[in-house]
């Protein structure tokens, strides 16, 4: 990898939690939690196992619904997102586990990430002709953009269901990406990957901010990683965040080397 | 053969004085076939092309981006990368100026690379992307003389700064102004090469040693190709896939001079991941691939076929016993038996024909492959589907071309006639020497090496031992170096073992001892893919190669192949001696990122001896087992180190009463 990206941190803010309370019955997953997301930047949200990072991501597309607190994005307060509408509005996401359609290629599964830039009827694509055709071409000429970019020509016709786990990772972000997002949320992009995968994955992530200006939103369980890869870090621990800052910030904050060295809460 | 060659150029030949060097015969072709395909790649999902003009306009371009940055006549061009259209017309821009283009491995380490680029004093490099320029700035740091480089794919590259670094786009760009300024520039740097001018570096793997820098003239390439090209009759209909790494002479000789020569159209792969998908949509009539490929191919074919229904296996099984018996006369004109012929254009119609479009060799009508010796079944096998593959024998130094086997006249154990303009003779010591038109010019800055490899008069030697055999064609059996004696003074030949063992499917690679010692013996190294087929179908569970490689059954399957080999060398009463006594599994991969085998993947049968010297010395001692621990680099380039038990079995051997009745046959008479 070459140069760490350069801070970023000082777009203006895209996504702006605030306050977000959650809970399942008497569970409180998150309390209280605040940050924000500023464009262009690569914003991790890390912690030990249960401290509500998908919970987080979960409410910002949409999945969950806080008791409290609002979501702004994009200026707009939105109390409740369903996640339609956040698709609509260029919020894209990766799940934890992959949630691809498995009996489908690769481009095929790709394809159905450009479904919300498809403006043509039922009608047309029945019979496809004219106006449905000439969309289908231009959706598969940028699905192909997205194969070159995630270099997997070798799989293009491949069952989903086929491949091996990381090179179904990589198939789900393109889905992502084919919705040429603003705002791509990653739920542990990284996870049961060897040193070799998770290299080839940092990288996209990094070559998707840079070339494509898509701000990043990711969780991710190895340190390792998300030091090298993120402009700013929010770090969770048992619903409530404990740290916020750039890496080196994070890095050497007490409270985060106790939560993850497991000091005992008094 | 008239009609095939419909589209060859009348009039001057490549090589004459108007046509000898790329930058004029790509002139030539442009305005002969301006519209006929020059290049074709897959990008973004569809097969792009280029025509010759089309061509011709990007060779300009490149060419006088590369003046107005600077790049002068004599001076080298690095150029490292996949098979890019670009990076081939990078190096034919820099011939056009009078710069002489170096193609580097791809897959070289930052380490290797500077090696090359500090040896060839290279100015400049066009690196195909990233991964490539951050190597070259890697090796840059570290070294005197590059200047520039610059790269092809932008992806990645948006926050570099280093100065050094320049977009091939904008080269192109600047090409333009610098056209538009000096309008003769660009034909009248072409008009100044001439044929004797070095084309090009080549820079030789090596067994041993550092890499040597080949230098090859434009008569050496354009002469060669031109006379193996006309023997074949290629012509502008042809198609040739561009797979092989551009490092490589012969990728250069046959992706540039031969297209070059004869106005044929090449394909670029999408990626190195896509080849055999991209060999199939594309149908080449012309391939070449080494025997590895080959072999992999068949390999993936036979799997594919025993996991298939009982009645396809059938068909199979059926209509290739036939083929094997008539497929290769078909091929070669003999005359066959009515309902023999009936019977093979049946199966054409069930099997060969869907197997080969499967392939992607429906249209080959031109196949070769070198390098190592291919196994005859191997061999066979295409021949019989109708594919014509036929052995050829050269190097580096030659510019490929030494001996072709002629159509109608193949054997698998030999490589064929001498090419036209070469000649060949056999030392007392039995070692191979040749001259030709293309023998190369000589090694970079290594007059010492240049002398030890080609005598004041032309003739080069090659290393090899072998004869020519009663049908004048060329058999090689080992290195002259390599091949050695038993303490009992029975010849020992590695190679000749190892090719043996490999031809066995579930083989991948074997090293044979035995020089100097009572008796033969060998590693072993299986193939993951083949064995683990086996292995799967036996229910033998296992989690790993090294696993694999270990189990009981693996080793009696392993002892089945060596004993098959010794009953084979039994029957040769020069070699009947060298049988392999005892063998052992290795529990790695031989790996070119351990220093086992070599870029091209030949084994390094000293390196590996030294490296496992504990082993070796294990299979010439009574031991059943021998511990062992040796250091192994992973793929991110961490070391650690492995420590394993491997096993020692003993293979049997048979007594050599069988070869008398069968005589000595007159070829081995000769070779000893």
């Amino acid at each position: 990898m070459a140069e760490l990206p350069a801070a970023r941190a000082t777009g203006e803010v895209l996504l702006g939690v605030e306050s977000i309370s959650l809970s399942f019955g008497g569970v409180r997953a998150l309390s209280a939690v605040s940050f924000d997301v500023r464009k262009g930047e690569i914003r991790a949200i890390i912690g030990p196992n249960g401290a509500g990072k998908s919970s987080m991501l979960n409410c910002i597309n949409g999945f969950y619904k806080p008791q409290e607190g609002t979501i702004t994005y994009k200026g707009r307060a939105v109390h409740h997102m369903r996640p339609h509408d956040a698709a609509k509005e260029g919020i894209a996401r990766t799940f934890q586990n992959i949630a691809l359609f498995r009996g489908m290629s690769t481009l095929d599964n790709i394809m159905t990430g450009r479904l919300l830039k498809m403006r043509t009827n039922f009608l047309f694509d029945a019979v496809h002709l004219g106006r449905a055709a000439r969309e289908e071409i231009r959706h598969r000429e940028f699905a192909e953009r997205i194969i070159d970019f995630l270099e997997i020509q070798a799989i293009r016709k491949t069952p989903v269901g086929r491949l091996p786990y990381g090179l179904q990772k990589r198939v789900e972000l393109g889905r992502a990406l084919a919705a040429e997002p603003e705002l791509l949320l990653l739920d542990e992009p990284m996870a049961g990957m060897n040193v070799e995968e998770k290299e080839d994955m940092s990288r996209f992530i990094l070559d998707a901010n840079e070339e494509f200006g898509i701000t990043v939103a990711l969780i991710e369980h190895d340190m390792g990683v998300v030091m090298d890869i993120s402009d700013r870090i929010v770090v969770l621990d048992y619903g409530r965040k404990i740290a916020d800052g750039t890496p080196d910030d994070v890095r050497t904050d007490r409270a985060v080397i106790d939560a993850y060295l497991g000091v005992s809460h008094e | 053969m008239a009609e095939l060659q419909q589209g060859t150029p009348q009039g001057a030949r490549p090589g004459s004085p108007g046509l000898d060097t790329f930058p004029k015969l790509l002139i030539h072709h442009a305005r002969l076939r301006p519209e006929r395909p020059a290049v074709r790649e897959k990008d973004f999902g569809i097969w792009q092309s280029w025509s010759w003009a089309e061509a011709l306009a990007q060779v300009r371009a490149i060419a006088c981006g590369l003046a107005a940055a600077g790049l002068k006549r004599g001076d080298k061009l690095a150029v490292v990368g996949d098979n890019r259209p670009h990076l081939y017309w990078s190096m034919v821009a820099a011939q056009a100026l009078g710069a002489v283009p170096v193609p580097i491995y791809q897959d070289a380490n930052a380490g290797e690379m500077q090696f090359v680029l500090e040896h060839a004093e290279v100015r400049f490099a066009v690196a195909e992307d990233q991964e490539q320029v951050d190597k070259l700035l890697e090796a840059m740091e570290r070294l005197k003389g590059l200047e520039r480089i610059i790269y092809d794919d932008p992806r990645g590259l948006r926050n570099y700064k280093q100065p050094a670094l320049m977009s091939l786009a904008s080269l192109e760009e600047a090409g333009g102004t610098f056209d538009a300024a000096h309008p003769a520039f660009f034909m009248d740097e072409i008009g100044k090469g001439k044929g004797s001018d070095v084309a090009s570096f080549y820079y030789t793997s090596g067994t041993t040693g550092q890499p040597k820098g080949v230098m090859l003239s434009f008569d050496n390439l354009i002469l060669t190709a031109e006379s193996a090209a006309e023997l074949e009759g290629l012509n502008d209909r042809d198609l040739a896939l561009a797979y092989l790494p551009m490092a490589w002479v012969g990728d250069n000789v046959f992706s540039v001079a031969q297209a070059y020569c004869t106005g044929f159209c090449i394909a670029c792969p999408e990626s190195g991941a896509t080849v055999m998908q991209d060999l199939r949509e594309i149908g080449p009539t012309y391939f070449f691939a080494p025997p590895r490929i080959w072999e992999n191919i068949l390999t993936g074919v036979m799997i594919r076929i025993e996991d298939a229904g009982a009645l396809k296996r059938a068909m199979f099984k059926t209509f290739m016993d036939h083929a094997r018996r008539v497929g290769t006369r078909i091929l070669i004109g003999e005359p066959v038996a009515l309902m023999d012929r009936l019977l093979y254009w049946f199966g054409g119609l069930l099997v060969y024909g869907p197997l080969k479009n499967t392939l992607g060799m429906s249209r080959i009508r031109l196949a070769y492959t070198a390098g190592e010796a291919i196994g005859p079944d191997i061999f066979t096998f295409y021949r019989s589907l109708g594919v014509n593959i036929k052995q050829l024998y050269g190097s580096t130094e030659a510019s490929v071309f030494v001996t072709i086997q002629p159509n109608g006249e193949i054997w698998p154990e030999t490589v064929g006639r001498p090419v036209a303009g070469v000649e060949l003779k056999i030392t007392e010591g039995g070692e191979v020497m040749f001259k030709s038109p293309g023998v190369f010019v000589e090694y970079y800055k290594n007059p010492e090496a240049t002398a030890a490899a080609k005598t004041p008069d032309g003739w080069m030697h090659t290393g090899d031992a072998g004869y020519i055999d009663e049908h004048g064609h060329l058999k090689i059996i080992d290195r002259a170096a390599d091949v050695g004696r038993l303490s009992n003074g029975t010849l020992f030949a590695p190679k000749y073992l190892e090719n043996k063992l490999k031809f066995f499917p579930y083989i991948k690679e074997a090293v044979a001892f035995g020089h100097g010692r009572d008796h033969a013996a060998a590693f072993i190294s299986i193939d993951m893919g083949a064995v683990g087929n086996w292995a799967e179908r036996r229910g033998l569970a296992y989690s790993s190669y090294s696993e694999l490689a270990d189990k009981p059954e693996v080793y009696e399957l392993i002892k089945g192949n060596v004993e098959a080999v010794n009953r084979d060398l039994a029957r040769d009463p020069v070699l009947a001696g060298s049988q392999i006594k005892r063998y052992l599994v290795l529990r790695k991969e031989l790996d070119a990122d351990d220093g086992e085998l070599t870029r091209t993947r030949k084994v390094r049968r000293r390196f590996i001896g030294e490296k496992y010297a504990t082993l070796v010395e294990a299979l010439y001692s009574g031991k059943t087992e021998c511990e062992l621990e040796i250091q192994m680099k992973f793929e991110d380039g961490r070391t650690g180190t492995v420590r394993a038990v491997i096993r020692i079995a003993d293979a049997e051997t048979f007594a050599g009463a069988g070869a008398r009745e069968l005589g000595e046959p007159a070829a081995l008479k000769k070779a000893s």
